[in-house]
């Protein structure tokens, strides 16, 4: 019976830590498959985000919802600036330039951070109500987790509504399927995007926030996962909601499952089976075909 | 006789957009064909289909009798097809010669060797340069295409098509964008063709149209609508009809 | 200069002479200062005795830089993964010298190159099918998996500590390398470099670099006149992988050693930005750009590690947005603009 409870364990584990990776890449994938540009400085906002809901929890006494609410909008502040400043500047440029670009910036970001706060991995210090266990009935778990796994669910259903019910978010899907005849329909694309930017980057915040006790927080952050940021949504499938939301909880529960399990083996793993899925279906999973 | 390049009931849909709708064609060797029709007709999706660049969604594209539908593009340039494109498809941080050497240079072979300077084929060279000269480009050789005006620049389009000694040459608006001043220059060069290589052309300019075709096809909305000599088709009402509001002469 | 109007048609010789061809003829031709970059660096061994070692990772770099500039400078092929031939290279001389299977140097590069190559043949096989974002992953993804790999398999690679106290042969038999000064490693990396050099100047003026070049400039039209692209294109990277694999066998041979840091997402980065800063697809890029970056790093990276940092990301900023064609990029358009400064004066 104890192997059920290991089992649970590590899934509602896997789930939750796949819940921080949605949180913070499904801006990503949207922005990707907006505009196609390779913006690989998206794990640097999630790391400011994250540092900010951190600095005015621990130095402001400032409480965890208003901290996230604070990093959210702050960070979506920033990347309007960088986007309207910089970004624009590149939506034409060759994907070479962009990478470069990006990495740049991500540089900037972490040397920016390390000088400022330091390089130590800060400490999440949560709310009373969000830490020790939650009694499910067959048995206990972190509290914490639980809330991730509901913020997640939560999200990810505001998301899709605000998809599929509001015009913004139709004049979204239209463009990430085809920009030009969006573009001819009267869609203000340029003024889209910098909304969407600013969303997507306030959303990684946030993930960088409520994610700090899965995924860490150091100025690190944005490289050390940048690859699995860049995993989730090319297996997703560029601009899919759904889509991101699936793959970062594939990605979460494989990862916590094969850490448990398979020790040696499990990036491999993971590595692999990307590959093979992206060669088989370059758009993801749940993409839409070329 | 084998038609040189047919197709038998050649179909294409985007989803729900039929753009080609089984379309029976047959290009005769040393034909010169040409290929009309209004705007959005699917002249260039039919060049597309011969070429290989899109995939039939039904029927079959035979060279010589053989069936190429599933052949690939550059298989097909490799078996004779060449095509110029509507806007030009050139390499423009390089020289007009070195344009031309790119096609010359597949065709014999050359391509894949790294071993010796790509200087060194004097043969190559040589043949750019005097395709160059037939076609009055040989002043600009070495000049690289944006220093060009656009109508000598659809020039080297032709030029690199040619390069390729193709059996069927299918010309997608080959003076579109060449001042009238000029485009004798290509008619010359299409006049000075081999007589066995079969010509297609889609144009909208009506003289060259007529001055240039044997045979006239009228595609309207991917479909075959009429066949004939430029004399037959100029005569039909129905044409003249699918037309109208467009410069006609006839 | 003469110019020179078309001659009559049919005169072979006179079609020889019009300017276009003389310029194509002649464009692969030594020039002056080609000479240069050679004769410097053999200044430097007798210059700086005792920064060989720098020197000798100075030159891996520009061999590993050539061997990107290949794929992505001249084929247009967009990875952050060529750490991954770097590390074949790299691991296949350490595991078999390690292993007192093969010690030899120079024939342990051509087995290092062979491996390398092979690997990027496979996955260029496999991924130059796709393009753009999904390409960039699957190099990224190819380069993590060798790297966990190699990690895994300890037994043979020494995980994570890698293997080290390598046995190399002397070179010809002669040459011992030189574990404190590196003089042996200095001149053994050099004449690889030069034989390397050789090999890719060679292949960048032949018809095969000049059909890379329209791969490059114009992907569509080199399908419409015959060009099989994709073979091209996996030829192009398999090549470009076997030189990283050199370049990675050097390393393993000059340091004596080996370990993960050859197949990281770090070194492939580094790669690409030591490029881009020199100029892609300019055949000295390589030179150029490895120089400046190291020399800055050295002097800068271990005093203010964070403000290197930062001035770095800085430096790519300014590129991408302003000076795509890196140092020897600016370097080309003040003397074309000079050029024309001139002749108007």
């Amino acid at each position: 019976m104890s192997s059920v409870v290991e089992f649970a364990n590590t899934l509602l584990g896997g789930v939750a830590a796949g819940m921080v990776l949605f949180i913070v890449s499904v801006g990503l994938s949207i922005t990707l498959g907006l505009m196609g540009f390779v913006n690989l400085a998206h794990g640097g906002f999630a790391m400011i985000g994250g540092y900010i809901v951190v600095l005015t929890m621990n130095r402001l006494g400032v409480p965890f919802i208003a901290a996230l609410a604070i990093g959210f909008f702050s960070v979506a502040a920033i990347s309007v600036v960088f986007e309207r400043l910089l970004y624009v500047r590149l939506y034409r440029a060759s994907e070479l330039d962009q990478v470069l670009f990006t990495i740049g910036l991500v540089f900037m970001m972490i040397a920016s951070v390390t000088l400022i706060v330091g390089p130590e991995t800060q400490p999440l210090n949560l709310p009373s109500w969000m830490q020790g266990q939650f009694d499910l009935g067959f048995m206990t778990y972190r509290t914490y987790s639980l809330v991730l796994i509901a913020v997640g669910i939560v999200i990810m259903l505001g998301l899709w509504l605000g998809f599929e019910r509001t015009r913004m978010g139709a004049q979204i899907r239209a463009a990430v399927d085809n920009r030009r005849m969006a573009e001819s329909l009267g869609i203000n694309i340029t003024r889209l995007f910098t909304l969407t930017f600013a969303f997507g980057s306030g959303m990684a915040a946030l993930g960088g926030g409520l994610g700090a006790e899965f995924l860490g927080l150091d100025p690190q952050y944005p490289l050390k996962y940048l690859v699995i940021f860049l995993i989730v949504v090319a297996v997703g499938g560029l601009g899919r909601v759904t889509g991101v939301f699936f793959a970062a909880l594939i990605i979460g529960v494989l990862d916590f499952a094969l850490k448990k399990y398979l020790p040696q083996g499990g990036t491999v793993f993971i590595y692999a089976m990307t590959i093979l899925l992206l060669l088989w279906r370059p758009q993801g999973l749940f993409g839409r075909a070329p | 006789m084998t038609a040189l390049l047919e197709t038998r009931s050649l179909s294409k849909s985007f989803g729900a957009l039929r753009a080609t709708r089984d379309v029976s064609f047959k290009l005769e060797q040393g034909a010169r064909h040409a290929l009309i029709g209004p705007n959005g007709a699917g002249k260039t999706t039919f060049i597309n289909l011969l070429t290989g660049v899109l995939k039939p969604s039904a029927g079959t594209v035979l060279l010589k009798g053989n069936d190429i539908t599933h052949v690939a593009q550059a298989e097909r340039v490799k078996l004779g097809i060449a095509r110029t494109f509507q806007i030009n498809r050139l390499f423009r941080g390089l020289s007009v010669l070195e344009n031309v050497y790119m096609a010359i240079a597949e065709r014999v072979g050359a391509a894949p060797n790294m071993f010796v300077p790509a200087g060194s084929r004097r043969d190559v060279i040589d043949e750019a340069m005097e395709l160059l000269t037939r076609l009055k480009l040989a002043d600009v050789a070495h000049k690289t295409i944006p220093e060009l005006p656009y109508g000598r620049q659809r020039l080297v389009e032709l030029a690199i098509t040619l390069g390729l000694k193709p059996e069927v040459l299918l010309l997608d608006e080959p003076a579109a964008g060449v001042p009238s001043a000029e485009s004798h220059i290509i008619l010359d060069a299409i006049d000075a063709l081999p007589k066995s290589i079969g010509v297609l052309i889609i144009d909208h300019d009506m003289d060259l149209v007529f001055r240039f075709a044997q045979r006239i096809t009228v595609l309207v909305r991917g479909a075959m609508f009429a066949e004939g000599t430029p004399k037959e088709i100029g005569a039909n009402p129905d044409v003249r009809a699918v037309y109208l509001g467009q410069a006609a002469h006839a | 200069m003469s110019i020179d109007t078309n001659t009559g048609v049919g005169a072979a010789s006179g079609m020889g002479t019009s300017l276009a061809a003389r310029t194509l003829a002649a464009r692969h031709r030594l020039r002056w200062w080609e000479p240069l970059p050679w004769l410097l660096a053999i200044g430097f061994y007798f210059a700086f005795p005792r920064y060989l070692g720098f020197g000798t990772e100075m030159l891996i770099t520009i061999l590993f830089a050539i061997s990107l500039d290949l794929a992505l400078g001249y084929a247009g092929i967009i990875t952050l993964g060529h750490a991954a031939f770097f590390g074949a290279g790299a691991y296949t001389v350490g595991i078999l010298a390690k292993h007192g299977i093969w010690t030899e140097p120079i024939t342990g590069l051509l087995w290092a190159a062979m491996v390398a190559g092979l690997v990027g043949l496979a996955s260029g096989l496999v991924l130059l099918r796709t393009t753009g974002l999904t390409l960039l992953m699957l190099t990224i993804c190819t380069m993590g998996l060798l790297e966990e790999l190699a990690n895994m398999g300890a037994e043979y690679t020494g995980g994570f500590d890698g293997l080290d106290s390598l046995p190399i042969q002397p070179v010809f038999g002669v040459f011992e390398f030189d574990v404190l000064y590196s003089t042996t490693q200095y001149l053994y990396v050099l004449g690889v470099l030069l034989v390397c050099f050789v090999f890719v100047r060679t292949l960048v003026y032949s018809p095969f670099g000049h059909s890379l070049t329209g791969i490059r400039e114009n992907t569509l039209r080199m399908h419409a006149v015959g060009a099989p692209v994709r073979m091209r294109l996996v030829v192009c990277y398999a090549i470009s992988a076997a030189l990283a694999g050199v370049a990675g066998a050097l390393w393993a041979q000059a340091n004596a050693y080996v370990n993960l840091s050859v197949l990281g997402l770090d070194r492939a980065a580094t790669v690409l930005i030591v490029l881009v800063l020199g100029g892609y697809g300019r055949l000295y890029g390589g030179f150029v750009g490895a120089i400046a970056y190291m020399v800055l790093s050295h002097f800068l990276s271990k005093l203010y590690p964070s403000a290197w940092q930062l001035g770095l990301g800085l430096m790519l900023v300014v590129i991408a947005l302003f000076a795509r064609g890196g140092i020897l990029g600016i370097g080309a358009s003040l003397w074309h603009g000079h050029d024309k400064q001139r002749d108007a004066s």
